[in-house]
């Protein structure tokens, strides 16, 4: 074999040592469990906490007769947490503050205002007509939107 | 008469053809090496989720977007979403409109005068958790990768900030997280699919116009739904294999 073959081989050898160690001090411990990506990532991504709570094993389980009446109404397929935001908090201490309770007439607007690519079956109201000066909910009780 | 090359016979070379592919097959075989190379496709009986969005029976309420931000602290301000919502607007004379203020969140001001609108209707927008993902295939570290049950992840702990992905994704569902200025994107809320619970945009959504399932179960409603509507997806022209099926899609949808 020429010499400078050798020679090529040998340093060849040494850069594929030095990059095999560099690789193994360097690739984190999962690197390549399930494909080319941390392994591990797939755990942190499921430990993320929640927020929007189960409603059957939390929010029913006090507040059952508003329950009751939002089943009875025509918003009974709406989830709590859809209109009062996310309940962790107040799940673990209930409080008046830690919990979404909305007056605003916009508030209700996100499905009632009018507008014309909403499914018809959705009741719709022209904002700046329909009793402009009053709140929705001096009229319409929200867990069944029948008048009061 | 030919001369004989006594240096390289025909034996010779198949001989050291055969070991160069020997020792390549081989080296490919070495376990360290496997993988940067790995193509391995999850068992065909394990779960694999897609999406279904009903493009009739969605209102524009945008409570999706809004839990989305509340469930994965996804930045308030706007131009930073997951999951957010469009109006489409098609005129009488053709032209199509497209208007997402805040992603939905504020609502929708039409300024078509109802007498021009052809049709109008609601997309709304999520990642389309790609089965070959352009923005995975294009990451330079292995920070953002399919899961073996088919949702695309980011690890935030080993993504460098490059932005590839955030070009490379056609549909728009990745952006840059100012604070950590690693990306990050819908994880088809994956904390809450391992504990059993739905992804908190399909959990608030009033009228049912989300859901998801395994697309590998006959029996799914994911299943039913793509079966028992003409669905459509994305862009599909960019081969990228998307699993977020839309039903009653228009063309102008992009």
């Amino acid at each position: 074999m020429p010499v400078q073959v050798k020679r090529l081989l040998i340093a060849f050898a040494v850069f594929i040592a030095l990059f095999l160690v560099a690789r193994h001090f360097l690739r984190p411990a999962t690197f390549g469990e399930y494909g080319h990506y941390r392994g591990a990532a797939l755990k942190e991504n499921e430990d993320r906490p929640i927020k929007y709570v189960n409603m059957n094993e939390t929010c029913i389980t006090c507040h059952d007769s508003i329950a009751a009446v939002r089943d009875s109404s025509v918003h009974k397929s709406i989830n709590c947490q859809t209109c009062h935001g996310p309940g962790y908090k107040h799940v673990d201490d209930p409080q008046k503050t830690n919990i979404v309770k909305e007056h605003a007439r916009e508030f209700c607007g996100r499905c009632h205002s009018k507008n014309p690519a909403r499914a018809k079956v959705i009741k719709q109201i022209d904002m700046n007509e329909h009793n402009k000066e009053d709140e929705c909910i001096s009229c319409h009780n929200s867990h069944n939107p029948v008048l009061w | 008469m030919v001369k004989e090359n006594k240096d390289f016979s025909r034996r010779e070379f198949f001989k050291k053809t055969g070991v160069i592919a020997g020792g390549v097959l081989f080296a490919s075989l070495l376990s360290p090496l496997k993988a940067a190379q790995s193509t391995e496709k999850s068992k065909s009986d394990d779960t694999w989720y897609g999406i279904g969005l009903d493009i009739e029976k969605c209102i524009g309420c945008a409570s999706c977007a809004r839990a989305c931000k509340a469930e994965n602290d996804v930045p308030k301000e706007p131009f930073f979403f997951r999951s957010w919502v469009e109006q489409y607007t098609i005129t009488n004379s053709g032209e199509v409109k497209v208007q997402s203020p805040n992603g939905g969140i504020d609502g929708y001001k039409q300024p078509v005068p109802e007498s021009e609108i052809f049709k109008t209707f609601f997309v709304p927008k999520m990642c389309n958790h790609c089965s070959k993902s352009p923005c995975t295939q294009v990451c330079p570290v292995g920070a953002t990768f399919v899961s073996p049950d088919g949702v695309v992840l980011v690890d935030p702990n080993y993504c460098v900030g490059c932005r590839y992905c955030v070009q490379a994704c056609p549909y728009g569902c990745r952006y840059i997280k100012p604070d950590l200025g690693t990306v990050d994107k819908c994880t088809l809320c994956y904390h809450r699919l391992k504990k059993g619970m739905d992804p908190a945009c399909m959990m608030v959504c009033p009228t049912g116009a989300r859901l998801y399932g395994n697309l590998r179960d006959p029996k799914s409603e994911m299943v039913k739904f793509i079966k028992n509507h003409t669905v459509g997806a994305l862009k599909p022209n960019l081969n990228t294999g998307s699993k977020l099926y839309y039903n009653a899609l228009s063309q102008e949808v992009h």
